[in-house]
């Protein structure tokens, strides 16, 4: 069902955590889908210094988090938005279709932590947020914003 | 210990080994089709077939005529619904049934209601009890078929049938139930039940799978599913699956002998896994009734602040085999039905685990789970963003 990548991922997730005093913070989905993804990092100097993540969700939802935060730690603030689900499926050999939302979810989560961090900044971002991608409860995607 | 430790028993159980070298004659030697009465090999498995229904018919209080063989539970299902429904259609279109059958069940009723049937879908207690009462008020003079089953396949609720057939009977609708999940773990005596008709399937008492059994009073009219030859007193063709179907008579036979024995092992095992799981892990809660009321086997619970699917793939890399209600576990967008219908919200319910023993299953194997267990539970919610509040 999933790739050894995933399962490794998911057996051994990187970054777990919370970062105490973390200049970004993102959470996405909710509990009545079944996942949610929280996001922190530290930012200096643009860059992602350090970035930890907790997930409530099946296997897949741990494993994209996982490889999502492996894939922009060290990154630029720029480069981390440029992250997209579809790299991270790629980075993970692949995901069953139905398990595509947790990629997309992770990607979110992402952007959600990297628009905190602007928005502390003084910049003005779009309140991002569950986009109700998952169809898994009777709210529209802005009732979810 | 054995390499893997099976606790999915309400999926499906082992073939047992006694049942299966009653079976091996059927598959080679003799091989002949049931139906070819003129020479020896298709006489005997004729025979073999007339004698386990033979068989089958005492065992569940029933007459050799009102037995029939098919393919699966799920089929036996369709069967008494569709058949019914299509044989009673001029004095009725109302369906009566539960909110937390099986989906062979559910599923059948859907299709009737594109067919211009009505179907009354009976809430649950929060122990999964349908409410004998319930059944009555919505009973109309359109009611044609009441179809609740024995016992719950997800949190083993045993629902009083005895009672609904009662009503059923005095009311003059015809009553199915699903025995499927209850067969060769309690006495299923079609009379003492007072039942009209019950689907049974044999990979759940350590039988083969791909054989299943639909009593039918008789008196009861059901059309056919399936058309062709004149098979099953020409009310279910196909070939007969002669050692299916002599699996499913000496499965029976043996679960029901030591049906005593065997129920209350399973039972302390149950009640050992239920409190070792209460006492070790916090934020649980058992889904289902305790006690008597509780299929022997089976155990629900559900764990707060994790998904399901996270602790299979975790007791899976431990070699225990369990299944989960939760939506990831399902491949659907929603957790289980039956855990929504008994009132859990969304998040209580995608964290739900089911372990269900066996006779088969050891005191090792249960320590094992309650060893292993409670670290799984604790590493997922130490990954979730919901337990962060709750550990400070």
């Amino acid at each position: 069902m999933y790739s050894e990548k995933v399962m490794d991922h998911f057996a051994n997730p990187r970054n777990v955590g919370e970062i105490e005093g973390a200049n970004a913070v993102g959470e996405v989905g909710n509990a009545k889908c079944g996942d949610i993804m929280k996001i922190y990092m530290d930012i200096e100097d643009n860059i992602v210094k350090d970035v930890k993540f907790k997930t409530f969700g099946c296997g897949a939802a741990i494993a994209t988090s996982s490889m999502a935060t492996e894939m922009v730690k060290g990154k630029t603030v720029d480069e981390a938005l440029a992250l997209t689900n579809k790299a991270v499926m790629t980075a993970l050999d692949g995901l069953p279709p139905e398990k595509i939302h947790c990629s997309v979810l992770a990607e979110e989560a992402i952007h959600a932590a990297i628009s905190d961090y602007k928005r502390k900044m003084g910049e003005e971002v779009p309140a991002t947020g569950c986009t109700g991608c998952c169809s898994g409860c009777a709210k529209s995607a802005d009732e979810h914003k | 210990m054995a390499e893997s430790v099976y606790m999915d028993n309400n999926a499906t159980t082992c073939l047992r080994r006694e049942v299966l070298e009653e079976m091996m004659p059927y598959f080679t030697d003799i091989f002949g089709n049931g139906s070819s009465k003129f020479y020896e090999t298709g006489r005997k498995a004729q025979n073999a077939i007339y004698e386990a229904r033979r068989k089958v018919a005492e065992l569940i209080g029933a007459s050799v005529n009102e037995v029939y063989f098919t393919a699966s539970g799920c089929e036996s299902d369709n069967w008494a619904i569709k058949g019914v429904a299509s044989a009673y259609k001029d004095k009725g279109n109302h369906i009566i049934t539960s909110s937390i059958e099986h989906h062979a069940v559910l599923s059948s009723c859907e299709y009737l209601e594109k067919h211009g049937f009505e179907v009354t879908y009976l809430p649950v207690d929060e122990n999964g009890r349908v409410d004998p009462d319930d059944v009555r008020s919505a009973i109309t003079d359109k009611t044609i078929l009441i179809s609740i089953m024995t016992v719950n396949n997800e949190i083993g609720t045993i629902q009083p049938i005895k009672e609904i057939a009662g009503i059923a009977k005095e009311k003059k609708v015809i009553f199915h139930t699903d025995a499927v999940q209850a067969g060769g773990h309690m006495p299923l005596d079609v009379k003492e039940l007072g039942v009209d008709m019950m689907s049974l399937s044999a990979h759940k008492f350590h039988g083969p799978k791909g054989v299943g059994m639909l009593y039918i009073r008789n008196g009861v009219k059901t059309d056919n599913l399936i058309h062709g030859g004149g098979q099953e007193r020409g009310k279910r063709a196909a070939t007969e699956n002669t050692a299916g179907i002599v699996g499913f008579a000496s499965a029976l036979e043996i679960a029901v002998r030591d049906m005593d024995k065997n129920t209350e092992k399973m039972r302390m095992m149950r009640d050992r896994l239920i409190n070792g799981i209460k006492e070790r892990i916090p934020y649980c809660r058992l889904n289902g009734p305790s006690g008597d009321l509780r299929l022997c086997n089976n155990v629900n619970f559900s764990f707060r602040y994790i998904e399901g699917e996270s602790i299979l793939m975790l007791l899976d890399m431990k070699g225990i085999c369990a299944s989960s209600g939760s939506a990831c576990a399902s491949g659907s967008l929603d957790p289980s039905h039956v855990l929504l219908a008994i009132g859990l919200p969304h998040e209580i319910a995608h964290g739900s685990l089911r372990l269900s023993v066996s006779e088969f299953t050891t005191d090792e194997e249960v320590d094992y789970v309650l060893e292993v267990l409670p670290p799984i539970i604790q590493r997922l919610r130490d990954m979730s963003p919901l337990y962060e509040n709750i550990e400070k």
